[in-house]
């Protein structure tokens, strides 16, 4: 086994590990700090599998702020401090488990199937020859090239959540 | 003048069902205009006489040998089956006309002074009116479908008139009985009529009747099973064992409709029947010798219970089974023109019996409605010594009453003779008839009997009315009186009708010859053994009825005393034998413990409590109703409110689409 | 070479997350473990990414702008009904009668 196989499934593994008890902690304080956890396993699979920039955008944007205000929210209503459990009783549990773990086994057979062969690579190019332009200009050149649209809606996008987000949590209109 | 009668032979039934339209509208409009009614009610009967009459004689001139057909219109198209509207006039047919218009006007024209008093007189001459019509169709159908209109119509009528007065429950269950035992009978004459059609292809009585002998081999199953399923019709409407119980429970409707009804015409509907399609009972001896068979043994079943019978009007009807059962017996041993011969004579002398016994019902009902009194106006306990207050009346019911013993030169004694030769004459090929000879035999025996112990309670003997009442006993008014008089010469002279060859020289037999091109076709197959006597034998069964009549007649005028009689409400219980014939054999308590109460417990505990209420409302209408029900609870179960359900079933779909992708 | 462990990894973690949304009560956290199906989903597009194109890359750019911006207007919607309801516990936010 090579080292990077090696520390692709250690960090696979933690990952794992933390998603699990993401799930499973009671105090929704210790379910963000585990997601976190997550979140960071996967910046480093993201690298082990040659997407550094996202990875980086990973930590930066997911771990760092999207979380960051799920935190922030937690604190502000007091969700931290011990209260009665919501996980769900045996029969939520039994209901759970069993879809979760059919859709598991659905994916399970799915992952093992190959992508159609009429799939026309996207205007991009292969990742080898934009190693030439380095990573960032490798993804960033295709966003003002052929994606240029969604980019821009995205701008959008995020103004609307902004302005919705302040009206949404205003105490008075 | 020639030619004008016959094409208006439609007005014989439709004037009395305009009788009906006319009257019943005046029962709902105006029912108090009584004079109107009356002359409407019994004009259209007049009226139907009188074109009857014309129509007869013009018959009489033309002579022909096939039955004159006139269709009216096409009523049944269906596959292979083709039924008009068609009436038939031959020889039997218009025999039965003239004597259902004929008896029919008499009895209308009494009941206009019977029932004078009643509230409900215009629905009760458009009762009528609607049954003489239904009662012509019955007789002068071309097909048998419309002869079963008639047929149904007159059970119908029978109902209507037997619970005329359907305030007390006992008139309205009689009605109902009478009703529902017919269509026993009834139930008979249309699986015969299936046979018929699946058999021969045709309904109409010429057709069948042609083709009859070439389809049905002499004493082949089907025929004979056609003759049987007819004679249950015939059991049914005539009043035979088994189905005669309806009858006695008839007496329940007004006198007048006893009279037309139940003694003249509807219940002689059977024997016509019979005679109608004489060619397929000729065809089947077995079914000829079930009729005959039922038919004597009919006769002496029901004289022996009239016996001893204490309401006048149920000795009467007793006395109108036995009756009916000779005319089976004539019609049974292959003696068409004796059974119709019979009918004839039985229609004037029963007519004149239920009408002079409607006028002794008549006066005590007076005297006791006079004095407030709750007495029985029809026990013959009540009655006695009415010779004195009801003199044209006993004179008239004198001459019936020897008349339907048998006693010479009245018109019974003719028919009845006449039917009995036949018998024993057939006797000489098949034993048989030889018993059944011997049974009418004993009937006229007890006929007399009971005949003269009738006379002698009702209007001999010392009076057992009560002395307040007797002031008030009276002989009916002309109009009753008027049409029993017409009867009583119709008794005397109607032997004159079929008179043997012995006594009428070259007048015998004109019934007979009348009928003949009717009945030579079943004549014609009928074995030659029904052979006439010898003169010598047919002068010794002429002088054994004579005797037998006469032995009844004073035997019970020595034997009874009504000087022992005691009014109704003191008279003492019967016992022994005279208790069970009292009690009719307790058949109508045998049909009842075995028939009757079976059907109603299954009728209720199985198939309404089970059946109706649990299967069909519980399972089939409220049980569809809960599974709708159900099944709307499990959908509203899906919209609860609640996410995390949401969620559930979110995921549970997701599941389900990855599944069809995982194939 | 590492793509079928990573979409095998990231099948998991998906699993993991849809077991999260059916077991918890909290909103708060169902919302996380959305968000964990969010990044399950990314590694999907990344590991692809290495065989098929950038394409894959940019597409995980995009699903991050559009949670955070779901992000922030999600836990906005959930203060809200916190200052309403007083509770983020689903089975007491139920307006349908069911």
């Amino acid at each position: 086994m090579s080292p990077t196989v090696a520390l692709f499934w250690t960090f696979a593994g933690i990952a794992v590990a933390s998603a699990l008890l993401c799930i499973t902690r009671k105090s929704p304080v210790a379910s963000a700090l585990w997601l976190v956890a997550t979140l960071f396993q996967l910046a480093a699979l993201f690298v082990i599998l040659d997407a550094q920039f996202i990875a980086v955008l990973q930590v930066l944007v997911y771990a760092g702020a999207i979380m960051v205000l799920f935190l922030f929210v937690i604190m502000l209503l007091n969700l931290g401090r011990p209260g009665p459990s919501d996980i769900k009783g045996p029969m939520g549990l039994a209901v759970a488990t069993l879809l979760a773990g059919v859709m598991g086994l659905q994916l399970l057979v799915l992952v093992r199937a190959a992508p159609p062969a009429d799939v026309t690579l996207p205007p991009g190019a292969l990742l080898g020859a934009s190693q030439t332009q380095g990573m960032v200009a490798a993804v960033a050149r295709p966003l003002f090239d052929a994606y240029l649209v969604p980019f821009e809606i995205t701008s959008v996008l995020l103004l609307a959540s902004l302005v919705g987000a302040v009206v949404l949590a205003k105490r008075q209109l | 003048m020639p030619g004008t009668a016959l094409p208006h032979l439609w007005l014989v039934p439709i004037l009395p069902l305009a009788g009906f339209a006319v009257n019943g509208a005046l029962a709902l409009l105006a029912p108090d205009r009584k004079r109107l009614v009356s002359v409407v009610g019994v004009g259209v009967l007049g009226g139907a006489f009188a074109v009857a009459a014309a129509v007869v004689l013009e018959l009489a001139r033309l002579r022909p040998d096939a039955p004159l057909v006139f269709r009216y219109w096409p009523w049944l198209s269906v596959g292979a089956l083709r039924v008009d509207l068609a009436l038939q006039l031959d020889q039997l047919s218009a025999l039965m006309l003239l004597v259902v218009t004929g008896v029919g006007a008499l009895i209308h024209l009494y009941s206009a002074g019977y029932m004078r008093e009643d509230p409900g007189y215009a629905r009760y001459f458009a009762y009528l009116n609607l049954f003489v019509f239904f009662m012509l169709m019955l007789v002068l159908g071309a097909n048998f479908p419309v002869m079963f209109v008639g047929w149904e119509g007159v059970g119908l009528c029978s109902y209507l008139l037997i619970g005329f007065w359907f305030n007390e429950k006992v008139n309205a269950d009689a009605g109902l009985k009478a009703f529902i035992v017919n269509r026993i009978g009834d139930f008979g004459f249309l699986v015969a009529m299936f046979l018929i059609f699946r058999h021969v292809g045709s309904l109409d009585f010429t057709d069948v009747f042609t083709k009859a002998p070439a389809t049905f081999a002499s004493g082949d199953r089907t025929i004979t099973a056609v003759g049987l399923f007819l004679f249950l019709g015939c059991t049914g409407k005539s009043a035979q064992i088994p189905l005669y119980t309806w009858l006695p429970d008839a007496m329940q409707g007004p006198t007048p409709v006893s009279a037309l009804i139940h003694a003249a015409t509807m219940v002689t509907a059977g024997v016509y029947l019979v005679a109608r399609c004489a060619v397929l009972f000729a065809l089947s001896p077995v079914a000829s010798g079930v009729v005959a068979g039922i038919g004597a043994l009919t006769a002496l079943f029901a004289a022996t219970i009239a016996l001893k019978q204490w309401d006048i009007k149920k000795v009467l009807a007793y006395s109108t089974i036995s009756q009916l059962g000779y005319m089976f017996l004539g019609v049974g041993s292959g003696a068409y023109a004796a059974g119709m011969f019979h009918l004839t004579t039985h229609a004037f002398f029963k007519a004149l019996l239920f009408l002079g016994a409607g006028s002794v019902i008549h006066a005590l009902h007076r005297a006791y409605h006079a004095t407030h009194s709750p007495e029985d106006a029809q026990d013959m306990r009540n009655m006695g010594g009415l010779r004195a207050h009801l003199p044209w009346t006993c004179a008239l019911m004198w001459i019936a009453t020897l008349a339907i013993a048998g006693v010479p030169p009245l018109s019974g004694f003719f028919s009845k003779d006449e039917i009995l030769g036949a018998a024993f004459a057939r006797g000489a090929a098949h034993p048989a008839w030889y018993l059944f000879w011997t049974l009418g035999l004993a009937a006229a025996l007890c006929t007399a009997f009971y005949m003269t112990r009738l006379m002698l309670y009702t209007f001999h003997g010392p009076n057992r009315t009560g002395d307040a009442e007797r002031a008030h006993l009276r002989e009916a008014p002309a109009v009753m009186t008027g049409p029993l008089v017409v009867l009583g010469i119709l008794t005397v002279l109607g032997g004159a009708l079929n008179l043997p060859e012995l006594a009428g020289g070259h007048l015998a037999g004109a019934l007979a010859r009348w009928l003949e091109p009717v009945t030579h076709a079943a004549a014609r197959l009928t074995a030659p053994s029904s052979a006439t006597l010898d003169l010598g034998m047919e002068w010794l069964l002429i002088a054994v009825a004579v005797a037998i009549a006469l032995a009844g007649v004073v035997g019970a005028w020595q034997l009874l005393e009504p000087a022992r009689l005691v009014p109704a409400r003191l008279a003492p219980a019967e016992r022994g034998i005279g208790r069970l014939l009292w009690k009719k054999y307790y058949i109508d308590e045998l049909y009842d413990a075995v028939i009757v109460r079976p059907i109603v417990w299954f009728s209720r505990d199985v198939l309404w409590r089970v059946v109706d209420q649990r299967l069909v409302d519980g399972v089939a209408v409220n049980g569809t109703a809960r599974v709708s029900q159900a099944l709307g609870w499990l959908g509203s179960r899906l919209q609860t409110g609640e996410l995390g359900l949401y969620v559930v079933l979110f995921v549970g779909g997701v599941v389900l689409v990855l599944a069809a992708a995982v194939r | 070479m590492l793509l079928g462990p990573a979409l095998f990894v990231s099948g998991l973690l998906f699993t993991l997350g849809v077991a999260g949304v059916l077991l918890r009560r909290n909103a708060i956290v169902i919302f996380m473990c959305v968000e964990l199906m969010l990044n399950a989903v990314n590694l999907t597009f990344v590991a692809l990414a290495q065989a098929l194109g950038v394409a894959g890359q940019i597409f995980v750019f995009f699903v991050m702008a559009v949670a955070a911006a779901e992000a922030a207007v999600g836990l906005a919607i959930m203060l809200a009904i916190y200052r309403h309801r007083g509770t983020l516990n689903l089975q007491n936010i139920n307006l349908l009668k069911g």
